[in-house]
């Protein structure tokens, strides 16, 4: 957060576009370098879901699994909301 | 093969961001030094690197007689009329690209490793196989790009196909850095791009209209001892290279005016 940043907003108006493009290239190269495409990532994702679901109970809406990447290493990052704990496992 | 050439090969993903400027304005300066450079032109589809030189009508032979064995090497090397230490080894006839493959480019290479301490490849834009030929015979790359979103996404890519060979180092050279842009927060600032990329810096080059005054005549920046500001990030990229300890240039101390202060003044960090 610079000055700029911090009066910008105070003004209401955008952050400065060169943090937009640093924001956007991350992401955009998390992407490029896992070379994972958005269905499967998609796919991945509910199933990853599904499993965890077996064992707490989590908010599926809120439930976010996204790419991240630093010194070019790319993380793949889950953010799972727990409501609560199931009791007994749900195994078929 | 001579065993101290350097074979670098100057490249980027992304078309027009610089490689075959700095292919000829690095080859000189090296050659300035007193090292023995050969740049060759690998862009055979559309080769720039004579004009960008002033040689254009000095090139009798090219790449391809020598590796159809119609001539010698030292009949195709175009000598720099003003700096006997560069020698240009132009491309062929686009149709090259049909039949070239990686083994033609390390005949062509090892023959110029023979004779040179430097050997600077001008690679292609894109990533396909005029890229994967001239990247074939390099031994490093400098990767060079802009403060641009899409400029550093395509470098991002080279950089990763450059990974899977066995090309090292890898440097980065950031070109048509704007200090204004920057202290304004318009422009991605160099540490964005190294943070993103994570190549070590070899240099910045500043935005400078004297680059294309000296595209004009053919006669790269570093030729004529001109004092602008890209001139001076060439030379130091060249002492760079060398070995030479040179501290980077500070794009935030580029500008001196009450306004530039406060440009940076808003630009700092605060958490
Ligand atoms: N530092 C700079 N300041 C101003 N203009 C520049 C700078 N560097 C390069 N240019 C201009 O950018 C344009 C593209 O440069 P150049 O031909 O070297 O790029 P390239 O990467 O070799 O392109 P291509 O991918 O087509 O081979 C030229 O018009 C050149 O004059
Ligand atoms: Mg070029």
């Amino acid at each position: 957060m610079t000055l700029r940043d911090i009066l910008n907003k105070l003004i209401g108006r955008q952050q400065s576009s060169a943090n937009t493009a640093k924001e956007r290239l991350q992401l955009v190269l998390a992407h490029d370098r896992s070379d994972l495409s958005p269905e499967l990532l998609d796919q991945m994702r509910r199933e990853i879901l599904n499993v965890v679901a077996k064992y707490v109970e989590i908010d599926m809406d809120e439930g976010a699994v996204s790419l991240e990447t630093e010194d070019r290493m790319t993380a793949l990052v889950a953010n799972l909301p727990i409501k609560r704990t199931l009791k007994t496992p749900i195994t078929e | 093969m001579a065993p101290n050439t350097r074979i670098i090969l100057i490249c980027s993903g992304k078309g027009g961001v610089g490689k075959t400027t700095l292919t000829a304005n690095l080859g000189i300066a090296l050659a300035q030094q007193g090292v023995k450079t050969a740049v060759l032109d690998a862009d055979f589809g559309l080769r720039n690197l004579d004009l960008l030189l002033g040689l254009e009508n000095r090139i009798v032979y090219t790449a391809q007689e020598v590796l159809e064995e119609t001539c010698r090497l030292d009949q195709a090397l175009v000598k720099h009329k003003r700096e006997s230490n560069l020698a240009l080894l132009p491309a062929g006839n686009p149709r090259m690209l049909d039949w070239l493959k990686p083994d033609d480019m390390q005949r062509i290479v090892s023959m110029l490793a023979e004779k040179f301490d430097y050997v600077l490849i001008d690679c292609p834009a894109g990533v396909e196989d005029g890229f994967k030929n001239a990247a074939s015979a390099a031994q490093e790359a400098i990767v060079i790009t802009t403060p641009e979103i899409s400029a550093v996404r395509d470098a991002d890519r080279v950089i990763g196909l450059l990974n899977t060979k066995s090309i090292k180092p890898i440097q980065l050279v950031l070109n048509r850095v704007r200090p204004k842009m920057i202290a304004s927060q318009e422009m991605l600032s160099v540490n964005d791009v190294t943070d993103i990329l994570a190549l070590p810096l070899l240099g910045l080059v500043l935005e400078d209209e004297q680059v294309i005054v000296s595209t004009n005549r053919g006669e790269p920046l570093t030729l004529t001892g001109s004092k602008s500001p890209a001139a001076r990030c060439y030379g130091n990229v060249a002492r760079r290279l060398q070995g030479e300890d040179i501290p980077l240039i500070d794009p935030s101390k580029e500008g001196q005016s009450l306004r530039d202060k406060f440009r940076r003044l808003m630009a700092t960090k605060i958490f």
